[in-house]
């Protein structure tokens, strides 16, 4: 979230779009029920379904699953034709005026420098003008054709209220009747906030709707204000935590990231990182990414990274392709990956089409699964019947189940959507044997480690270097861990402007990333988070909810990253000379006096940078500037097109009919072996997407006996037209079918899925919520991704789970 | 409305035997109407965060006994945290069942190994399951380290053996898992955020 | 005076005055459907408070789980859906439960003493040690919300958590409620909290928003407010204008007399009926 969840009580409007807060995510959607009792806020939602949190709106929308690009493309269109915008703060605060390289042009559904054999972009056009001076070229006036305003107008002009309702079903009343409601918050008083979630990720073109997303709220001035923002509602309690701790393929922590094999040269790969600034006066914040880099080796390697071994670069692994969990999966199928390590994750359950994980698994040499609870995967060898239909003795994997602790038996910090740090502590002893994880890592560690100090073998050094300065070292304990990660002095620290002045002692804690140094004086594991435990203790259990400016932004509560910001690019919630855009709601004003910015909130900013030095509030760009273009930043183009799920029910794309390549997305990664596993609408005419229940947590719950008591069984959704014409009856058994497989489940009728027009022809959806399995108190059921395909984003290679094709029978 | 003729009679019954047993002296002593007591009063109270969403809703545990050395705490109530800015007290149905999840009888007890085409665990000690681990971990390090490309480039990853961590595991456990992951050179790392 | 945490308004099959000099804090609970998102944490609640664990049921084709109140479930939540201005889809969502009545028809109707107790703060509270299972209290209740258990032939229903309410603390199902949805405190603030959010209903085109505290009862202690308060039977069948059954008028009218009378062998006889076989099992016949 780039606001908090109590900050949602800040604002004029709710568009809850990809994601269904009231059901995924209630408590956090009471500040929603809070702005509409004190604001008078509406909340609009729009969704295939009409879900419990359309049962609480103003108004909502249906519409087809996978076409929220065309959507928002459609608001976009009706802000720019009408001119509801912020005017200043669009052409102060965004790329607008930037001129685009001459090079770039969009036909046809392509954008320039398309390789249909590699399915890949040549990104070099997609970048601005660079002039002599080495900055971007710009033109204020908004007039020059080459201008992203002038770009991007024309780009969204084919996406007319009419194409809207063609691509998505939308009425187009309704869709005109909730552009009308986002444009009234193109008003400096007025604001609006997005809560989306997996309903947008889940895509093939998942990360391409939240930047649209995201556009709109730039055109309306809506970022880094109260009550505004993109605000992602993540999934899970610590998926933020582990996020901006890099547990992903190409990651490392804070948003660092792993070199590719070219990158041979340690000051190439920091230069390529640490982007100078792209406009006159800008911050330009990653310029500091070798002092991230080089505290982080420090952490990991201690005395052993220095700068003669280039703070051992060549010590972590480089990448020459994706390894992705969908990667990882493909490789698996093919007989190159022996083992694997399942730390409360359970892949079978969460990753798609199942007989693909299935087969996978059973490839391995040993499967390790560490988890509180007997997950579905640690049986994935297991014969459960229709639910799990394998036989045993053909499957050679090796497999172990740990018992880990969960939240209930450990201390430790997670860190929510709202990038709250926040501290528990432990209240029970864990059942059995049950070990916490970190107890579970280091038995692990310690004994390859030994096994390496006796026996060498394949590059040792680090292992045998990584710093494990534990008390007791099979046990890390998690104030030594969170201590680490948030940094110390390994020298005294001395101000660059006076020498013999000691800013803080060698072995002190850091208070704040910008203490962090680049010649291996600091440590620090995860650059964002430090100072959350400095010498002033572990700001994380910080328990203050006092709110001393009514805004909600209780500054004394726990510890937010960066910097303890509440909301980031709070430097745009006021004017170019420093004044709020809503007095009602400051977060921060300059004060002249004091020639700081200061108020409700930490600014995020350069604190001592006056208006008048013209930095702009988007310091992590080199531009300064929030891009509506976004240069080479993403796999399917610098403007985000809708393009159809890889399961469609449309024989063309209506935005591009002439041209086959680009029915769905263009840039989107599919293994060979997976096109044959599509399935057409000839056969499989009705779309698909599976979704969480309010009453139950993924596949947790249906071991809680207070959940299962809820949900008790495995139940799909149709619409009442749908099932009139199937024969289909509320309580009758059904199967329904996609290319990869089948589930049988109750069948819901329900007016709440709603037969949609689309391009002239009915479109029915099946709703499959997906929360039973082989394992639990509940019913046993079939895994729900049994059904889905097995394609991802072409950015995240996050799975398209929310819009496939299936058919439905009674059984 | 109307009255049947069973019916009569049972509400006749009914009244003359309760009435009379009141007469008779079976009536309840008054301290009977006391409510159910308040099971929490000296319950030990720990603050956590509950496990499921990013709400991040903060939780006040109740378990039996005063934490002294005889008893074991076993948790009996969760309940929603009202200082908690976000939640304020307040618990979904997932977080208001925790209670069963953390007392789950599906909950694992000790470490079980399954052998290659075997029907069943068998149960097997945490130093038998680490040893082994270990042995299998490294000896496919060993067999399958790429150190370098076929051009010669150093890369130094681990590719045949994968890892995916929890995102409800704590920021402390993230931390720790990728120093640990990386230091081995594995690029098959990924958490829930992917999916 | 007895060790009561709360002061007693009436019992059941009791004809013995409780002390009424006190006059405490009169309590009440706000179900503003308009605010609720069928989250169903208050059942959770509920049961993990009080201890209850409904059985694991099936699915019938509906989101309402468990499917009606039970001795494990005191409360459930009832969806509706319903189109009340054409093309304007609504999924009315209803939790169910004790009103708790300031007029009680299940305590009128309880022939066991004590069984049955409302407190003067407004709460009716089952005693189910006292309890014999005759089912009466349903008959008496105009919104057929007591369950007699099949384990131990006791009737059960919501305490409004009278053990919570009586140390000071909001009932379990109000705390947990993550929109706000249920709301607790006085009667009196819980009727002005309540005409705000009409007023900002009727400001959001509800009309006919209104609250359901209904007169044929007295007046309840569980109120809810509603979009269409012109049309509860839209929610589920909440009953528009509910009195206490006529039978438990009947029931009154003829052992009051008997009473006065005493006529030892009839109580003798069903004295021993009730020691020898037990309390009654609950019967299948609905009584209109």
């Amino acid at each position: 979230m780039t606001n908090h969840w109590v900050d949602i009580k800040n604002t004029d409007l709710v568009l809850i779009m990809g994601g269904n807060a009231a059901e995924a995510h209630p408590c956090g959607f009471k500040w929603v029920t809070e702005a509409k009792a004190h604001r008078k806020a509406r909340l609009i939602v729009v969704d295939p379904r009409f879900t419990r949190s359309a049962a609480v709106s103003d108004f909502y929308a249906p519409i087809r699953a996978g076409t929220d690009i065309a959507f928002l493309g459609g608001v976009i269109n009706y802000l720019l034709t009408n001119d509801r915008i912020h005017h200043e703060y669009v052409k102060h605060y965004t790329d607008m005026s930037f001129l685009v390289k001459d090079e770039f042009s969009f036909a046809n559904g392509l954008f320039s420098g398309y390789d249909p054999e590699t399915r890949k972009y040549d990104r070099s056009s997609w970048g601005y003008q660079i002039g002599a001076d080495g900055y971007a070229v710009t033109d204020p006036a908004l007039q020059h054709p080459r201008c992203v305003y002038q770009l991007m107008k024309a780009h969204y002009s084919r996406y007319t209220p009419e194409m809207v309702s063609t691509v998505c079903g939308t009425p187009q009343d309704a869709f005109l009747k909730v552009c009308e409601a986002i444009a009234e918050t193109a008003a400096a008083d007025r604001t609006m906030t997005i809560m989306y979630a997996l309903g947008w990720t889940q895509h093939s073109v998942g990360s391409q709707m939240i930047r649209t997303g995201a556009m709109v709220q730039l055109l309306l001035g809506n970022i880094g204000v109260a009550g505004g923002g993109m605000n992602a509602l993540r999934g899970h309690s610590n998926i933020q935590g582990l996020t901006d701790l890099g547990l992903l393929a190409n990651l490392l922590p804070g948003y660092l990231t792993l070199a590719g094999d070219a990158e041979q040269d340690y000051q190439a790969y920091i230069a390529k990182r640490a982007s100078k600034p792209l406009r006159p006066g800008q911050l330009s914040y990653w310029q500091n990414y070798a002092k991230f880099h080089v505290s982080l080796m420090k952490a990991w390697f201690g005395d052993a990274a220095s700068a003669s071994n280039d703070w051992c670069y060549d010590w972590l692994p480089k990448m020459d392709k994706g390894y992705d969990l969908l990667d990882v999966f493909e490789d698996m199928g093919q007989g190159k990956v022996n083992g694997y390590v399942c730390q409360g994750f359970n892949p079978l359950g969460s990753a798609p089409c199942k007989v693909k994980v299935s087969n996978s698994l059973s490839k391995l040499k040993f499967l390790v699964i560490i988890d509180p609870l007997a997950t579905e995967t640690s049986e994935f060898w297991q014969n459960h019947g229709e639910y799990n239909d394998v036989d045993p003795a053909k499957i050679q994997t090796e497999v172990f189940r740990l018992p880990s602790t969960c939240f209930a038996e450990e201390d430790g910090s997670l860190i929510n959507s709202g990038r709250w740090l926040q501290w528990h502590w432990k209240a029970a002893e864990p059942p059995g044997e049950a070990r916490s994880d970190q107890e579970i890592m280091a038995g692990l560690f310690l004994r390859i480690r030994a096994l390496y100090e006796k026996e060498g073998g394949a590059f040792p050094e680090p292992i045998l270097n990584l710093t494990w300065k534990h008390r007791i070292p099979a046990f890390p304990s998690p104030e030594e861990l969170a201590k680490e990660f948030s940094g110390k002095a390994l020298k005294d620290l001395t101000d660059p402007k006076d020498p013999g002045k000691v800013l803080v002692k060698a072995g002190e804690q850091l208070s704040a990333f910008a203490e962090l140094r680049d010649d291996g004086s600091t440590s620090s594991g995860c650059w964002l988070f430090a100072g959350c435990w400095s010498e002033k203790g572990n700001l994380m259990a910080r328990r203050d909810n006092a709110d001393p400016f009514g805004i909600g932004q209780t500054l004394n509560w726990a510890y937010s990253w960066p910097a303890n910001r509440r909301i980031l690019y709070n430097r745009a919630s006021c004017d170019p000379s420093g004044k709020p855009y809503d007095p009602t709601r400051k977060l921060i004003a300059w004060d002249a006096g004091a020639g700081k910015w200061g108020g409700a909130d930490v600014p995020d900013f350069k604190i001592d940078s006056a208006p008048e030095e013209g930095m702009n509030p988007f310091i992590m760009n080199p531009e300064g500037v929030a891009r509506f273009f976004a240069v080479d930043k993403m796999a399917e183009g610098p403007f985000p097109e809708h393009y159809e799920p890889f399961e469609t029910p449309l024989a063309e794309n209506p935005l591009s009919p002439q041209n086959p390549a680009v029915l769905s997305s263009p840039a989107a990664r599919v293994f060979k072996d997976d096109w044959a596993t599509f399935g057409k609408p000839d056969k499989f005419p009705y779309v698909g997407t599976t979704y969480r229940l309010t009453e139950h947590f993924h596949f947790w719950t249906k071991h809680a006996r207070l959940n299962a008591i809820l949900q008790p069984e495995q139940f799909v959704e149709i619409g009442e037209e749908l099932a009139k014409e199937k024969g289909i009856r509320a309580g009758d058994h059904v199967r329904v079918r996609s290319n990869r497989g089948h589930i049988v489940a109750v069948a819901v009728v329900t007016r709440r899925l709603m037969t949609l027009d689309v391009a002239g022809r009915k479109t029915h959806t099946v709703g499959v919520p997906l929360h039973w399995g082989f394992m639990g108190l509940a019913k046993n059921g079939y895994l729900t991704n049994t059904l889905t395909p097995f394609v991802g984003d072409g950015n995240t290679q996050t799975p398209e789970f929310k819009a496939f094709l299936v058919d439905v029978e009674k059984v | 409305m109307q009255v049947t003729r069973r019916q009569f009679f049972r509400i006749c019954a009914a009244g003359v035997g309760s009435s009379s047993l009141a007469a008779l002296g079976f009536a309840p002593g008054e301290a009977l109407a006391e409510v159910r007591a308040f099971k929490l009063a000296r319950a030990t109270e720990t603050r956590n965060t509950c496990p499921y969403c990013s709400v991040g809703c903060g939780l006040l545990m109740y378990s039996l006994g005063d934490t002294s050395k005889n008893v074991r705490g076993r948790i009996f109530h969760i309940e929603g945290d009202p200082d908690h800015p976000v939640n304020r007290g307040t618990l979904c149905p997932k977080g208001a069942g925790l209670l069963d999840f953390v007392q789950s009888p599906n909950r694992l007890q000790h470490p079980e190994y399954r052998a290659p085409g075997s029907k069943a665990w068998t149960r097997i000690s945490w130093d038998e399951a680490f040893d082994r681990i270990a042995r299998l971990m490294k000896d496919d390090r060993d067999a399958n380290f790429i150190a370098r490309n076929a051009k010669g480039e150093t890369v130094n990853r681990w590719t045949s053996t994968g890892f995916l961590a929890a995102s409800a595991s704590s920021n402390e456990t993230g931390y720790l898992t990728h120093k640990v992951v990386r230091s081995m050179g594995v690029l098959g790392f990924d958490n829930q955020a992917r999916v | 005076m007895a060790l009561q945490s709360l002061d007693i308004k009436a019992r059941s099959a009791t004809t013995t005055q409780p002390p009424a000099a006190r006059d405490p804090l009169h309590v009440a609970k706000l179900i503003d459907i308009s605010k609720c998102i069928g989250c169903k944490a208050c059942q959770v609640a509920c049961m993990e408070w009080n201890d209850l664990r409904d059985e694991v049921g099936t699915n019938a084709g509906i989101y309402d789980n468990p499917r009606d109140l039970t001795d494990q479930s005191w409360t459930v939540m009832r969806y509706s859906e319903v189109e009340v201005q054409q093309g304007r889809l609504e999924w009315l969502i209803r939790k169910d439960g004790c009103m708790h009545c300031e007029d009680p028809g299940c305590l009128k109707a309880c022939p066991a003493p004590g069984a049955i107790v409302q407190y003067v703060n407004g709460i009716v509270d089952f005693h189910e040690e006292h309890c014999i299972g005759c089912g009466y209290c349903i008959t008496g209740c105009p919104f057929n919300v007591p369950r007699i258990s099949k384990k131990d032939s006791k009737a059960y229903k919501c305490t409004l958590c009278s053990d919570r309410v009586a140390v000071g603390r909001e009932p379990a199902c109000v705390k947990t409620c993550p929109t706000g949805a249920i709301v607790f405190g006085s009667k009196r603030d819980m009727i002005e909290h309540a005409e705000g959010r009409i007023a900002d209903l009727k400001a959001r085109g509800y009309a006919n928003a209104g609250l359901y505290n209904p007169e044929g009862v007295g007046g309840t202690h569980v109120m809810y407010v509603l979009q269409h308060a012109d049309q509860p039977e839209l929610y589920a069948g909440l009953p528009k204008d509910p009195h206490i059954s006529p039978l438990v008028g009947l029931w009154k009218g003829i052992t009051k007399p008997l009473m006065s009378l005493g006529i030892g062998l009839a109580v003798f006889a069903g004295f021993f009926h009730y020691v020898t076989a037990g309390p009654k099992e609950v019967e299948d016949e609905k009584v209109d």
